[in-house]
């Protein structure tokens, strides 16, 4: 390793950093607002750097890393997610009654296991990101640890994180004892290989498969997601949707690309299952409840099935796909939690359906906000969300997965519902209807400078949604210089 | 550049609709007013200023003379908009775009004056969604980008569906959440094929476009194209909406604010035609040839269940609404005979059935604002109590049942004429349709109107806002009715257009068992249609 090394991974260098400056200054003086200054001049940093390790020529740094430009795509997709959620939580962290600055730690910690995972070109980086992102993750779920579903979120979390690392280890195991390899070349090598029958390969990826099914929450590895959801700080949830889930994708794309390539194999049959069943069961599930979490627990489920759909999809379209849909699902899930947060309080989460009732008349603002998040969510035109979903059905098309792409089609529809159901709520005035008295204080975060803070990043990501709706080239084209590095077929 | 204003113009007058009222609801009214009657001039000047290009083409016989490919547009715009797609942002301009537009507009401004007293409610964002729902139509209706068109498509359904959800009546959110449903999938399933066809055209050639005049012609196979086409046919029946895929338009047109129901009835059910004329029939024309028995059964089913639903009801919204179900079914017969008589018929149909029914929806809401219900039971004898409105509400109800002198019995006529030269029996059937049509508008009038007022209902007549809405309607229709040349020569050349796109399919061969008919009918085709079938 050179010098000239360590400039290219740079980036990692100042996350590491970054957490361990935060935690060496509240050792010192416990501030919020310095924690969280620290945190965000971190990821800024981090972002700096991303540029420095572009303009390097040899960008793979031992067998274990590469930083090419898709791993610079996504890491800078996680330190802008990251940095969100870090604005959004200061206002949230503000009213839990816990020391605040240990979560900044946390946070960048979890970042930098994300980015390690999207740099990852080899079993052990891959395991160690992964561990790193869970292990951050854990205390993050409870870190409201007076709250009890907090508690138990935390642990189911727990349990399906050890359950998910002895599946992958098993595999990997496996993989090498056939092949010798636990380089990324290597098992996509096996992978493509899979036709010719090899049981022990093909029991191997598939204990991969489960393990990374486990962290996406595709069907039937989903049931841990409603309950974490649901118990985990608003910021967390946005956080688990969206890096911990986008470090993972763009993970399987690297390591598990050739499976679209033979559309008669076990696995691609297998995985076609799974982004059916998951885009069924989560629209329909979500249809019948009632908690907001919940809804978007569910309907993540489903975003992932179409993630999935993009992912069997054979050649750089499908690429592109992936990395479009997973910019704007980043940004949409990040608006909806962030909205769930500002409505919390120290107690619970605003994730009862009767908190949003009459929101467009209390705070217009917020409500507007929250609708555009659903109808991107929804994929509606205007909004990244539509997008989004058109390349998904372009690159579902291009590669003939009819039945696929016919469930998407159905599937969304019956989404709309759910959406629709909340947008519903927040604006349709009841004959009966007076402010209900568990919304109202809710309503209190408003004044604080915390809830301001995140109305505005609210606000900017809002437009962001928008603005790349209505026109998303910028981004497609950056998006297919970060996935035209991968060995496409 | 004259069409991005017509989007623009009532794009931009939303927000401004939306923060002027929030000082004052009369501001917002007078924005929207603005937003809709601005651009409805534009078309006029533009209509105007190409009269004599339209009647050039009109007069001019033979090949070449006008046609629908690219350089025949009155106007048109295109700049790159998602090149790494192959999706620019094309719009443009023919007679028939021009035609819609005056409809949308104007309509549109329909809308604004009738919620005048009725919407007292976030008056602002009320106009902010009425324009948007502008925008999106004239969008819809100028794009040429199949990718471009289903933006709009799908675009203007949220405003839509907000009119519906926060304005509406009884059962508003059911309503909204169907009429969103429906629009949805079946709209999904026309992006589908929109893309399919973007792949087999780009496999093909190398071009990966969404430039509607690239991909025609596109060849494939015939089962392949019939899917597609199916694709297509599944966005626009819905919306038409065709026989049995209408029963979102009760429930909508019913449980929406008036202005909903005008723009539903009058602008955005005729989306369903205008897609099929400009897109679904000269993209798949020998899959629509092959569909057209079934196209011609399901037309004539909504035909005479629509009628029949219509006499069924008590609520006079919902009667108005199963109207349009029948009278759509005429539109779906024309469109599927394909031939000039029937295709002028089916334009003019869509401009007096906005019209009419746009009046009496109108007529409908002005009434539940004054007596607070739609039952029909609970009225009669009303034109005791306001003989304007009871002179006015006849006279629309005989344009609907297609009395001769009016728009509507020209355009009727003009179809059924059309469809006899293709199916006998779905003209006959089709004319039954006009008995039963009698039926249910004199039913309403008898029960609503005539007889003694019972209920000591006591209201105002027409206000002079809505003395001058009906005067202008009732004036269009009358002209429609004796003098429907100017609209016949503006849609001439697309009409002349359309038919040279699809010359080389089997939809221009004549049925083979009525080949000799059919043959004597292509001659007098241009000749009547030219006499404007005035009658």
């Amino acid at each position: 390793m050179t010098a000239g090394d360590l400039l290219t991974i740079s980036p990692l260098i100042a996350l590491t950093l970054a957490a361990v400056v935060v935690m060496l200054a509240a050792a010192f003086r416990r501030s919020h607002a310095l924690a969280l200054g620290i945190t965000l001049g971190g990821l800024a940093a981090t972002f700096g750097t991303l540029f420095v390790a572009a303009g390097r020529t040899e960008r793979d740094v031992t067998p274990l890393v590469s930083m090419d430009a898709y791993t610079l795509f996504f890491i800078g997709l996680l330190t802008a997610a990251a940095a969100v959620v870090a604005l959004l939580s200061w206002g949230y962290l503000g009213r839990l009654r816990m020391r605040p600055e240990e979560y900044y730690v946390l946070l960048l910690t979890a970042t930098l296991g994300g980015a390690t995972l999207v740099a990852s070109t080899h079993f052990a980086s891959f395991f160690l990101g992964l561990e790193i992102l869970s292990v951050s993750l854990y205390a993050l779920i409870v870190y409201a640890a007076y709250r009890e579903d907090a508690v138990e979120a935390a642990v189911k979390y727990l349990v399906l994180a050890g359950a998910t690392s002895a599946f992958l280890i098993f595999g990997m195991a496996l993989a090498y004892a056939q092949a010798g390899t636990m380089t990324a070349a290597g098992v996509a090598k096996l992978v493509a290989g899979l036709g010719s029958g090899d049981v022990v390969v093909t029991i191997g990826i598939v204990m991969l498969l489960v393990g990374v099914g486990f962290k996406l929450a595709v069907v039937p590895f989903h049931m841990w997601t409603p309950d974490v959801y649901e118990g985990a700080p608003a910021p967390v949830t946005a956080y688990i949707a969206t890096v911990s889930k986008g470090a993972v994708f763009a993970l399987l794309l690297r390591f598990m690309l050739p499976v679209s390539t033979d559309q008669g194999s076990t696995v691609f049959l297998a995985l076609t299952a799974v982004a059916i069943a998951s885009m069924v069961a989560g629209n329909l599930l979500a249809l019948r409840q009632d908690n907001v979490k919940r809804i978007l627990a569910y309907s993540s489920i489903a975003h992932l099935g179409y993630l999935l759909v993009a992912f069997l999809a054979t050649g750089e379209r499908a690429g592109v796909a992936v990395g479009f849909y997973l910019i704007a699902y980043f940004a949409t899930t990040l608006v909806a939690f962030g909205v769930v947060g500002v409505l919390s309080t120290a107690d619970r989460d605003a994730d009862q359906l009767i908190d949003y009732r009459g929101l467009g008349a209390r705070r217009p603002v917020l409500a507007a906000v929250f609708t555009v998040a659903l109808l991107s969510l929804a994929g509606m035109p205007l909004t990244m969300g539509f997008i989004g979903k058109f390349v998904i059905v372009t690159a579902g098309t291009g590669a003939a997965l009819w039945a696929m792409v016919i469930v998407l089609v159905v599937t969304s529809t019956i989404g709309l519902y759910y959406y629709t159901r909340l947008i519903v709520t927040m604006y349709v005035r009841r004959s009966e209807e007076t402010v209900p008295a568990g919304a109202a204080p809710a309503t209190r975060a408003a004044g604080t400078a915390g809830g301001m803070l995140a109305v505005s990043v609210l606000g900017a990501l809002t437009v962001f949604l928008l603005l790349f709706g209505v026109y998303p080239q910028p981004l497609l084209r950056l998006v297919e210089h970060a996935v035209s590095v991968l060995p496409w077929p | 550049m004259i069409l991005l204003w017509y989007i623009l113009i009532p794009a931009v007058a939303a927000p401004v609709a939306w923060l002027a009222g929030r000082r004052s609801p009369a501001a917002a009214r007078w924005v929207a007013v603005a937003g809709t009657a601005a651009p409805l001039a534009l078309v006029v000047a533009q209509w105007i200023a190409e009269a004599g290009t339209l009647a050039e083409a009109f007069t001019a016989k033979g090949p070449g003379a006008s046609g629908l490919l690219a350089g025949s547009w009155i106007a048109d715009l295109k700049a790159p908009w998602i090149e790494s797609l192959g999706i620019s942002f094309f719009v443009a301009a023919d007679g028939l775009t021009l035609i819609m537009l005056l409809l949308t507009f104007a309509l549109g401004l329909l809308a604004v004056l009738c919620s005048w007293r009725g919407i007292a409610e976030r008056v602002g964002v009320f106009h902010l969604m009425v324009l948007w729902t502008v925008a999106g139509l004239a969008g819809v209706f100028l794009a040429l980008d199949l990718f471009l068109f289903y933006f709009f498509f799908e675009m203007m359904l949220i405003p839509m569906y907000f009119l519906i959800a926060v304005w509406g009546h009884e059962r508003r959110v059911y309503s909204a959440i169907k009429f969103f449903i429906f629009t949805q999938v079946s709209g999904l399933l026309m992006l589908v094929a929109i893309v399919a066809l973007v792949f087999i055209h780009g496999r093909a050639t190398g071009m990966y476009t969404f430039d509607f005049t690239q991909l025609l012609g596109t060849q494939m196979a015939a089962g392949t194209a019939f899917i597609l086409m199916l694709g297509f046919f599944a966005a626009f029946a819905v919306k038409l909406p065709a026989w049995p895929l209408h029963t979102w338009l009760p429930d909508a047109h019913t449980d929406a604010p008036t202005a909903g129901s005008v723009l539903l009835a009058g602008v955005l059910i005729k989306i369903g035609a205008y897609g099929m004329l400009r897109f679904m029939v000269p993209l798949f024309p020998d899959a629509v040839a092959d569909f057209r028995t079934w196209a011609l059964v399901l037309g004539v089913i909504g035909i005479i269940y629509g009628a029949v639903l219509a006499y069924a009801q008590t609520d006079m919204k919902r009667l108005v609404a199963y109207t349009s179900v029948s009278h759509m079914g005429f539109v779906l017969i024309g469109v599927f005979a394909w031939n000039e008589l029937a295709l002028q018929g089916v334009i003019l149909q869509l401009v007096c059935h906005a019209l009419s029914t746009g009046a009496l929806f109108i007529m409908v809401g002005g009434l539940q604002d004054r007596i607070h219900t739609r039952d029909m039971g609970k009225m009669g004898g009303l034109w005791q109590v306001a003989p304007r409105m009871g002179g006015t509400a006849m006279f629309f109800a005989m344009a609907s049942l297609g009395l001769p002198g009016l728009g509507n019995f020209v355009a009727e006529f003009l179809i059924l004429v059309g469809v006899w030269q293709v199916s006998k029996w779905a003209a006959v059937l089709g004319a039954v349709g006009l008995v039963f049509a009698t039926v249910y508008a004199l039913w309403m009038m008898q029960r609503a109107f005539q007889g003694e007022e019972t209920h000591g209902l006591k209201f105002a007549d027409l206000t002079r806002i809505e003395v001058g809405m009906f005067a202008s309607m009732i004036a269009a229709l009358v002209l429609l009715g004796f003098w429907p040349q100017p609209l016949i020569t503006t849609a001439r050349q697309t009409v002349t257009g359309l038919q040279q796109m699809t010359a080389q399919s089997s939809l221009a061969q004549p049925p083979a068992t009525e080949a000799g008919g059919a043959a004597g009918g292509a001659g007098e085709t241009a000749e009547a249609a030219g006499d404007g079938g005035a009658p």
